[in-house]
């Protein structure tokens, strides 16, 4: 064998896969990840596909791609640009050339380069001459030598070219010294019962490899050395498997079963899916005939003294309003999760918003609060689920968990907890039928009782209609209503006693802080600290509690000149930050469902470091 | 839970909430026949639930000392299918009625039905909105005036048992409100029922839609008007000297008369049989109404299938006891890991 090509060291790197999504991509975007994640790289990834499971072939809408970022430092984003694009065929490098950094690399499957798909893309002529000024451009015959490595096999020839994305992921595994032993051992586990397709995927992924090593086309390869990450057991974890899990974990520490009824929807499904693979830990899953099926379902399971739990979407979320308002007004804990999608209506189901607080916090009919929780990373989900169901419970009420599309599919590396340091909030039903009262309050937090059915003595009855104070009868007795009305808002705002104090990013005043919420926290953090380290006067603040706000954020607010708040809608959490405290808020809104670039960010600071910040 | 230590009485599911439905509704008959069966269901209290939507019957659970939800307009089956699913032991009753079941809730009971998880779902058919002061509603009749329909409805009715059977209801039965025997009998049937039971009990509403069932609530008129059905009994109905029954041919009912001595099952009546696995038959019985035909009152169908709440149990207990039951650390290092060392 001859001797290996060099290897160079680089401290970062952000690779895009692109293609038809009929390519495969997010499975080589994924397998890619894992192997990254086992050389103990920090990591985010970014996949970004379209809503058509099968748009037609070669067209700019039916490009499904998938970005990662590692690092061997602390990294915050995918990546505003990544430095290689991989491009399955003509439509993938246009919908996605513009984005890569000049100088970087672009590896093409010359063979997709047909007239047919040029046109297809929409190029008139061959876009590759003129690219080579910008990009190091690198021409590979990918269906050619792919059929080729397999054609021993026996695979049919659309498998056989099918199995191409394995060739791509080999290569760009060779490129950057990652293992292929996890992937080959996922074929080995996938294609278990049909030997041909996993020989035909084997080779296919080793011929990628072996070409790197032998071709002229890399004279090097590269290598990001392990992050130095905090100590501790790592796995790779998406957002929507985080959430997943939150609910498992929170079932285990809470000591009663989840219920979750949902209805598929684009970007949530998959938390039903994977809550339904746990039914060894006694969950009960729920697919409903509709979304207020699978709300009502939860509330019911609620008040059967379940974990109540629903998971949808923007659409799917308002659909689920009417019943929310029940659970507010009889007072039982729920979870309620909306996965943000680009809206409104249908709107663009597969790409990322955050434009669903407002709906969120006041899309009820009438004086109707409740709390809300947003997850900022994909591994924080898991603790933000675990949050929401505790507030749930001790407050006995329903809280909203805003997640996005962006946190649902990218993964990052996530230091697995230890169990034991869990807190655990087993569940207490009540049961005295002494003094017992539907509506009794405690004294602290204002709950009153889950009195589950089953318990004798405490047979009661609750419903929509305004109930008496204590007994929970129904009453038209204006006073009461509005006793129960004030209570009802009061229990809520009393959640801001548990909240952690406010944690700014920075210095905790100075000019300037940028205040974010959700899935925006690395964009901001990574904007807001590049800009720190080059001298600007800059801090952040990242909230997790959009209902109740933590009670010391106004002063926290107070001790910076400017306030500026990125958000992917039209500016929702600055108009509840000037409402609240009647604070000159400045905003900064993007709404193309696609995270922000820490560029971006950055750009915005800088002017109002500069003095130029107003709209 | 423990069993009751005196048997219970109908005071006992008395809640202390005053009824507040009109003077002269049927619903009280329906209350009270329910109050009535309960202690000799032998059910604990406590173990019963009543679940509503919205509506003049969706009151109910308010009134019945048991644990009740009155939840909102037309959702009640999956408010109850969440807590059928979680508890199966709850002895869980859905209270509806024509508005709340089939027009706004129709989605949710066609579902509901169909994955047959062992409620009991009665509704309330006056065939007209309480509620909001008298609209039409999906039973009512054709050319019926209505505050929202002056000129008459032109909307064709729905039927409630055959949209149940059509749902692929495993028991499907209709009472009448003031018949307390009958009702009695029927919501008992429902409830030893292992599956959905759905229940059709025609009600009197004397404020917006008087006398809409008066020919088969009234002993005089009663005898023409219904056709009593009975598992193993000919379809017969009609005074001495009157008698007549029905035949079922190619699916097609009519009606035949018979003399009083008449063999009626020679004469070619059809034999009532509920536990027919095709619905075909249930659904042609189903289909006879006034004028031409007696209402059939009774169960139309009662076959046997596993609830969805066992199903789903059974699925998890398998998976605990093929996998151990769940433990929250290996879930979290399951798959890929790797050691990040200080
Ligand atoms: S409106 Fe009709 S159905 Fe409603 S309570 Fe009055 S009589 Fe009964």
């Amino acid at each position: 064998m001859a001797a290996r090509k060099p290897v160079e060291e680089v401290d970062q790197v952000a690779i895009r896969f692109a293609g038809d999504s009929g390519d495969g991509m997010q499975l080589t975007g994924t397998k890619f990840t894992e192997a990254t994640a086992l050389v103990g790289n920090d990591l985010s990834t970014l996949p970004d596909f379209p809503a058509e499971i099968r748009a037609p072939a070669g067209t700019l809408a039916g490009v499904s791609a998938f970005q990662i970022h590692f690092a061997s430092r602390d990294i915050r984003t995918p990546a505003d640009h990544p430095d290689v694009l991989f491009a399955m065929n003509p439509a993938a490098l246009r919908a996605n050339v513009d984005d890569v950094r000049r100088g970087g690399m672009l590896i093409v499957n010359s063979d997709a380069f047909t007239p047919r798909n040029l046109k297809q893309a929409g190029y008139d002529d061959d876009p590759l001459p003129a690219l080579q000024e910008r990009f190091q451009v690198v021409e590979i015959q990918l269906s050619t030598l792919t059929r080729k490595a397999v054609e021993s096999v026996g695979l049919r020839s659309r498998e056989a070219e099918r199995s191409k994305n394995f060739f791509a992921l080999g290569l760009v595994c060779w490129l950057y010294n990652r293992p292929t032993e996890p992937t080959e051992r996922w074929i080995e586990s996938r294609f278990k019962k049909n030997e041909t397709l996993r020989e035909g995927n084997l080779r296919a992924l080793q011929a990628g490899h072996a070409y790197g090593e032998t071709t002229e086309l890399f004279p090097v390869s590269f290598f990001v050395p392990r992050a130095k990450l905090e100590p501790g057991v790592y796995r790779n974890i998406t957002g929507n498997q985080a959430l997943a899990w939150g609910m498992i974990a929170a079932s285990e520490l809470m000591e009663r079963p989840v219920f979750l009824g949902a209805y598929p929807i684009t970007p949530a499904s998959s938390v039903l899916h994977e809550v339904s693979r746990y039914r060894h830990f006694g969950v009960k899953t729920f697919q409903a005939e509709d979304e207020i099926a699978a709300v009502a379902s939860a509330i019911g399971a609620s008040y059967a003294g379940m974990l109540g739990a629903t998971a949808t979407s923007g659409p799917g979320f308002v659909l689920k309003q009417e019943a929310l308002g029940l659970a507010v007004m009889v007072e039982l804990p729920l979870v309620v999760l909306n996965v943000q999608r680009a809206g409104p209506s249908t709107g663009m189901p597969t790409k990322t918003e955050q434009a669903d607080l407002l709906v969120t916090l006041y899309g009820r009919s009438s004086e109707s609060p409740m709390p809300v929780l947003a997850p900022s990373t994909p591994g924080d989900c898991f603790y933000t689920m675990l949050e929401a169901f505790h507030l749930a419970v001790k407050y006995m009420t329903p809280v909203a968990v805003l997640s996005d599309g962006y946190l649902a599919n990218a993964a990052e590396p996530w230091r697995i907890p230890d169990v034991e340091t869990l807190s655990r909030h087993p569940i207490r039903f009540r049961t005295d039928a002494k003094g017992f009262a539907p509506y009794a309050r405690d004294a602290e937090t204002l709950a009153r009782p889950w009195a589950i059915p089953g318990t004798p003595g405490l047979e009661h009855r609750i419903g929509g209609l305004e109930s008496e104070e204590l007994t929970g009868n129904v009453s038209y007795d204006p006073r009461n209503h509005d006793r129960m009305v004030r209570q009802r808002a009061e229990k809520v705002a009393r959640i801001a006693n548990d909240l952690p104090p406010v944690e700014v990013n920075g210095p905790d005043g100075g000019k300037l802080v940028v205040v974010g919420w959700g899935g925006t926290r690395g964009a901001i953090e990574a904007a807001v600290d590049e800009a720190r380290r080059d001298g600007t006067s800059v801090s952040s603040i990242h909230l997790r509690y959009l209902n109740p706000l933590p009670a010391d954020l106004r002063a926290a607010l107070e001790r910076f000149e400017h306030v500026l708040v990125p958000e992917l809608n039209l500016g929702q959490l600055s108009r509840l930050l000037r409402a609240e405290y009647l604070l000159p808020v400045e905003s900064l809104t993007k709404v193309e469902g696609q995270p922000f670039r820490v560029e971006e960010i950055r750009g915005r600071i800088e002017a109002i470091a500069a003095g130029g910040g107003s709209e | 839970m423990t069993a009751p230590a005196a048997k219970l009485t109908k005071k006992d599911f008395e809640s202390d909430q005053d009824v507040r439905w009109c003077p002269g509704c049927g619903d009280y008959s329906i209350l009270a026949n329910m109050q009535r069966l309960m202690p000799e269901l032998g059910i604990p209290r406590e173990d019963v639930v009543f679940v509503s939507g919205i509506g003049c019957s969706s009151r109910f659970p308010y009134y019945m000392n048991t644990y009740g939800f009155h939840t909102i307009h037309g959702r009640a089956p999956s408010f109850a299918t969440g807590i059928k699913t979680s508890r199966p032991e709850l002895s869980v009753w859905v209270v509806t009625g024509d508005g709340d079941g089939l027009s706004i809730g129709g989605n949710h009971l066609l579902h509901t039905i169909r994955r047959n998880l062992d409620l009991q779902i009665l509704l309330f058919n006056n065939r007209v909105y309480g509620l909001t002061k008298g609209q039409y509603s999906p039973t009512s009749r054709l050319d019926m005036v209505t505050p929202s329909t002056p000129t008459g409805s032109i909307d064709y009715p729905l039927d409630p048992i055959r949209f149940a059977l059509g749902s692929g209801a495993t028991f499907a039965a209709r009472s009448i409100d003031n018949d307390a025997r009958h009702l009695q009998q029927v919501l008992r049937r429902a409830y030893e029922h292992p599956g959905t039971a759905f229940v059709e009990i025609l009600q009197n509403c004397p404020v917006y839609n008087d006398d809409e069932w008066i020919e088969v609530e009234d002993r005089k008129t009663k005898l023409e008007a219904a056709l009593p059905i009975v598992d193993g009994e000919p379809l017969v109905f009609g005074p001495k000297g009157a008698r007549r029954g029905i035949r079922i041919e190619n699916g097609v009912p009519a009606v035949i008369s018979l003399a009083d001595d008449a063999d009626a099952v020679a004469e070619g009546v059809a034999v009532h049989n509920e536990r027919h696995e095709s619905p075909a038959y249930a659904f042609a019985l189903a289909s006879l109404a006034r004028p031409d035909f007696p209402i059939p009152v009774g169960v139309f169908r009662a076959v046997e299938r596993p609830t969805y709440e066992g199903l789903l149990q059974e699925q998890v207990e398998v998976a605990i006891r093929q996998r151990g039951r769940g433990a929250l650390h290996s879930l979290l290092t399951s798959g890929d890991t790797w050691t990040v060392e200080a």
